[in-house]
């Protein structure tokens, strides 16, 4: 029994297009720039935008039974853990003892929130629909890390950050999640209201690396 | 700058992460219709500063978002222990003075320390 319904907020039909939908960063990039990697680029920044994140909220047991059910992936083991599906297009990252970080292609969150209820049926949980509210930001390259130690106060050396890890942690006095899914890259989720000023640090923190942004 | 153990993370962080929420272990009592102004007051407004061993409550407030409980030393500003919510300290003002007393029996350290203050118990 359940009574999960579908909260797709995109506009269709005769509407769609009606509104122009632009990135956290779509200003940013108009006012601040976003020049081009160069020769001597070191390190690449670019955003990934409009992905699927969903807040995880409950007894880990039930979330991962669910989880596996719906998208064939389990909880993170341990604090602080990160993992992937094999595409590495879906991540779930611990949060806190009770909260997980889900993040889906965009588009699928809708979707994947309403069979996920449906998986818990009548268990305690909360899920949250939080895409419109943070954006992703990928950092990489040999220097990406380099821009990190300028900017966190959290050890980002490879034997206390390897891949597979996830942090919430202070970045440049904002609030940023840092996680490593591969050797060469980084990525951080950063709120929209705190977006602008992340991209701006960015670009002065890699200046010397001859930052490169993609669009 | 202190270099605190969350334990929900399980790792040391940076104080920046961290807020102080002040003395830990206060509880609301249980009664309030039968509890004395004087009582309510204290529950309210009154606390602990003392000088030696404090139990502190802290929340890691840009990270797991967790209360979690710190004994200090407000002296030496010491991490003496760190523990969850809803768990008992090991270390008090009163089994830490004995353990210190045991370790060092140096007359000159005792003669001081009676010199002080033991700071406001509220």
């Amino acid at each position: 029994m359940s009574n999960a319904q579908q909260f797709d907020t995109r506009l269709v039909g005769e509407h769609a297009g009606e509104i122009a939908v632009e990135s956290p960063l779509a200003y940013s990039m108009h006012r601040s720039g976003a020049p081009k990697a160069k020769a001597d680029t070191t390190v690449t920044l670019r955003e990934r935008a409009f992905l699927g994140h969903l807040t995880l909220r409950g007894g880990a047991i039930v979330l991962d039974e669910a989880l596996r059910d719906v998208l064939g992936m389990s909880l993170p083991g341990e604090p602080l853990g990160l993992v992937q599906d094999e595409a590495g297009e879906r991540s779930i990252q611990w949060m806190s003892p009770d909260e997980w970080l889900l993040i889906v292609p965009g588009g699928e969150e809708f979707d994947v929130e309403r069979r996920l209820r449906e998986a818990l049926g009548d268990a305690h949980f909360a899920i949250s629909n939080v895409s419109g509210g943070q954006t992703l930001l990928e950092l990489e390259g040999e220097a990406a890390r380099e821009v990190l130690m300028k900017s966190v106060a959290y050890d980002v050396h490879p034997r206390h950050f390897p891949v597979g890890k996830g942090v919430t942690t202070v970045f440049a006095k904002a609030s940023v999640i840092l996680r490593r899914p591969s050797e060469e890259r980084w990525e951080l989720v950063v709120r929209r209201s705190f977006a602008d000023y992340t991209y701006r640090w960015l670009l002065d923190a890699g200046e010397e690396f001859g930052v490169g942004v993609e669009r | 700058m202190f270099y605190i153990f969350c334990p929900y993370c399980g790792e040391h962080r940076e104080e920046e992460e961290f807020h102080p929420k002040g003395q830990a272990h206060i509880s609301r009592p249980e009664d309030p219709e039968a509890t004395s102004d004087e009582e309510w007051g204290d529950y309210l407004f009154f606390r602990d500063n003392p000088r030696g061993v404090h139990h502190e409550l802290w929340v890691h407030a840009v990270g797991c978002r967790k209360f979690f409980n710190i004994t200090r030393h407000t002296v030496s500003y010491e991490i003496l222990e760190v523990y969850k919510m809803g768990e008992q300290p090991s270390i008090t003002a009163e089994n830490y003075a004995a353990q210190q007393g045991a370790a060092s029996a140096d007359k000159e350290r005792n003669a001081s320390q009676a010199k002080h203050q033991e700071g406001v118990r509220a």
